[in-house]
């Protein structure tokens, strides 16, 4: 009843080609935004900034990147932790090397080094597909976990192995509080979803989906997969490469190559599957789910002043978190974003579904 | 009109505020006489053989206080788990959960790994919580000047790699004689197992041995691959810096690979039942720095008999209390209880901030009397800290596996400060330029 788009007529081609085309969508969004910006840093405890919203904002952006690749391109890796390393310790460099630069200029040249290495793991991809691809995108992984714990080079020759960062600031503006940094992230993310979003809407992701769909079809219409999986592998790992550099300067502010592992790809690539592939809000509902939940179910227990003991608390939550990753995917394989997009549908002919 | 709203609204801002003095003069009334201690745990994952025995001790030391001297000068401690699984994630998360509990908020941090030291160290500087790490972290953190929260107390890894330089050195005849010979470190191949590899390389200069590298992935079940070169490479020593599971793998590869145990060495971290049990009567010969507490009972044993474990308030199990680690548990809870203790002189008997308790903590003498009245005589070396030196001790001695128990060796060893203390001036400063930290100075603050 509410959510009707009745009676709006749409008489141009750019009413036509909006992003959100439903007026009640771009109302809800602009009430979510000032909500995000507005409201919750009002609202949110500092907790809820430092170990839930902050890890949530940067793992929704190296979800989008991955999801660019895996959803839209329908390239498979499961070593995109690798790049948001990358992305991480040349951030790290550049901010220690060249102390003048501006950190905005930091997060742009490492998502560049990130993309140049992406495009450089992207080439098997021309020949190999499906699962042999996951495999030898694999070798991301090990190879930057190796050369970032073996190269003292990277680490500045510090003797764990660990860096750490200075505190970020950006025109005068220290990002230290929770409140500060969640603010930069968001507005980040934001920039970053719209641009991707704008990606995926034009000729290069329509060239990526091509490519998923039937690579030989898009081939014979004129599609070069050298240049839409390179680009997609670029844009993918640039967005992981920023990602990697927030992780490390806002997020965890010192970090060994440890914190970049296996599970963190892993991690990426369930937040996908179970958000939903070739979809951003999916991204966003992935990192969500994979986020927020362990940390909820870890603490019902206390909340409800349940007496078990800390190892039994932790135990049940990885057993209910792996039941419900089963419940969703067997009830919606499509992730949490089909999920959604069908209860829009039930709302456009609620009260009256025919 | 204009006239006659204002005083409304002066008296109603005037009955709101009052409201609002007495609603926070009932909190302040209402806040508990309690000091908040948050427990960082890992009993289950990887590390959990290990973690499960330090948090038993941690947690039935705080219970012990309670129930024996009715908390820390008449303040109650509360404490509350937080779950890491070793994971450096988790352990901030658990940090952030906690660090603003109970009336002062968390009175200090010891997260037990090296990992998640890191991480937190560079909250302690917003937040002014002090970080404990007995035995464990960042060896450049005893510089209190740059790292003005972190207490490395005990010793760190350098000390520890100091001292199983000179163990050896003096079972070959002299230090000079390491020369030619060769060294393995077995590490875990994280913050924690590289910690040392700086004071090795560094005596390695001087004394001209061969030092090897040889890294094990986390979590160390498979060391195949390191063993075979330790086959090829017959190192004169093998110094182990494990953890967990990677102990006992690491004791079990040295048996089928038929190096001789008695030239193995572990860090502290090394040298626990757990970790030489697996192997049983063949672990027999293999050596461990012990350094805080071995294992045994002692006076506060029978304490925590009669007023915890009696009552059926223990965390653990009866029997397992006195391993070595429930020990070093009990220890490192001993430490901040103390800390608290100190610093309550200075601002009395009441719940302190971090901030105070760092106080507490830069100026603990616990000295041998003292240890003794604890009844921990015989459990640690004294430990005398101030704002320059968060250290407070460096002492260590070696202990053996017979086969059935640990036998601590006679010989008391101090690490070299000679060698360690510019690594240490150079280090903080590296890390205060990176961070851009300015030092404090001690001289004001005493």
């Amino acid at each position: 009843m509410l959510y009707r788009e009745n009676g709006q007529f749409k008489s141009t081609y750019v009413a036509d080609q909006q992003m959100l085309p439903i007026l009640q969508d771009r109302w809800f969004m602009i009430g979510l935004l000032v909500f995000a910006f507005a409201g919750v840093p009002i609202l949110a405890s500092d907790y809820l900034f430092l170990s839930i919203l902050i890890p949530f904002l940067i793992l929704t952006l190296a979800a989008i990147g991955l999801n660019l690749l895996v959803g839209y391109c329908g390239q498979i890796s499961i070593g995109h932790a690798a790049f948001m390393s990358v992305g991480a310790y040349a951030a790290y460099n550049l901010a220690l090397r060249i102390p003048q630069l501006n950190f905005l200029v930091v997060l742009v040249l490492a998502g560049l080094i990130a993309a140049l290495v992406g495009m450089l793991f992207g080439i098997p991809s021309l020949r190999i597909k499906g699962l042999y691809l996951a495999v030898a995108t694999l070798a991301a992984q090990f190879f930057m976990d190796w050369v970032f714990a073996r190269v003292k080079w990277f680490t500045n020759y510090n003797s764990s192995g660990s860096v750490s960062t200075a505190p970020v600031e950006l025109f005068g503006w220290a990002i230290e509080t929770p409140t500060d940094k969640y603010l930069f992230l968001l507005g980040v993310l934001v920039v970053f979803t719209l641009i991707a979003k704008n990606l995926v809407r034009g000729h290069l992701g329509r060239e990526w989906m091509a490519m998923r769909d039937m690579d030989v079809a898009a081939e014979v219409i004129g599609i070069r997969p050298v240049y839409a999986k390179l680009t997609a592998f670029a844009v993918s790992s640039f967005y992981c490469g920023v990602a990697g550099a927030l992780w490390g300067f806002i997020y965890l502010g010192s970090w060994e190559p440890l914190a970049f592992n296996l599970t963190l790809s892993l991690n990426l690539l369930f937040m996908i599957i179970i958000g939903g592939m070739g979809s951003l809000l999916g991204s966003y509902f992935g990192a969500a789910f994979i986020v927020i939940l362990p940390i909820v179910l870890d603490q019902i227990p206390l909340w409800f002043g349940i007496p078990i003991s800390t190892a039994m608390a932790s135990h049940l939550a990885f057993m209910i978190f792996g039941g419900l990753i089963v419940f969703f995917l067997v009830v919606e394989p499509h992730g949490l974003a089909r999920l959604w997009a069908i209860g829009k549908e039930k709302l456009r002919l609620w009260p009256f579904p025919h | 009109m204009k006239f006659n709203t204002q005083p409304g609204l002066r008296t109603a801002i005037v009955a709101v505020s009052a409201a609002v003095a007495t609603l926070s003069g009932a909190q302040a009334l209402a806040q508990a006489k309690e000091q908040f201690f948050p427990v960082l745990v890992y009993r289950t994952g990887a590390y959990a053989p290990n973690g499960i025995p330090f948090a038993n001790g941690y947690v039935d030391y705080l219970k012990l206080v309670n129930a024996r001297d009715g908390g820390i000068g008449g303040v109650k401690i509360t404490f509350e788990e937080c779950e890491t699984g070793y994971a450096t994630d988790k352990g901030v998360e658990c940090y952030e959960r906690l660090k603003g509990k109970g009336p002062t908020g968390a009175t200090v941090v010891q997260p037990l790994s090296t990992g998640i030291t890191f991480a937190l160290t560079d909250k302690t500087f917003t937040d002014k919580i002090p970080l404990i790490t007995a035995g464990y972290g960042r060896a450049d953190s005893v510089d209190g000047t740059v790292f003005g929260f972190n207490f490395p107390l005990g010793g760190t890894y350098w000390d520890a790699a100091d001292m199983l330089i000179q163990h050896v050195g003096k079972k070959e005849g002299g230090l000079d004689k390491l020369k030619g010979k060769k060294i393995a470190l077995v590490y875990h191949d994280s913050p924690y197992g590289k910690e040392p590899i700086p004071l090795l390389q560094e005596r390695a200069k001087t004394h001209g041995y061969q030092l090897l590298l040889l890294p094990v992935t986390h979590p160390g079940v498979e060391q195949k691959a390191t063993w075979l070169q330790v086959r090829q490479q017959r190192p004169d020593y093998v110094f182990l810096w494990g953890w967990g599971v990677m102990n006992s793998t690491s004791i079990k590869e040295a048996v089928a690979t038929g190096y001789p145990r008695e030239k193995m060495y572990g860090v502290w971290w090394s040298g626990a039942e757990p970790d030489v049990s697996p192997a049983g009567e063949s672990a027999k010969g293999y050596n461990a720095l012990v350094f805080l507490a071995p294992a045994g009972q002692g006076a506060v044993h029978k304490d925590m008999m009669k007023y915890v474990y009696d009552k059926g308030q223990g965390t653990g199990k009866k029997e397992d209390v006195g391993e070595v680690l429930y020990n070093r548990g009990m220890v490192s809870a001993m430490m901040a209880v103390e800390g608290v203790k100190r610093a309550q002189i200075k601002y009395g008997k009441k719940p302190l901030k971090g901030e105070e308790v760092r106080w507490g903590l830069e100026n603990l003498a616990i000295d041998a009397a003292a240890i003794k009245k604890l009844g921990l005589d015989g459990f640690m070396m004294p430990v005398s800290t101030s704002c320059v030196d968060h250290a407070g001790a460096r002492a260590a001695a070696v202990h053996t596996w017979d086969g059935k128990k640990w036998v601590v060796g006679k010989e008391r060893y101090e690490a070299d400060m000679s060698i360690i203390k510019p690594m240490i001036k150079a280090s903080a400063e590296k890390y205060a330029a990176e961070k851009k930290i300015t030092k404090r100075d001690c001289a004001k603050e005493q």
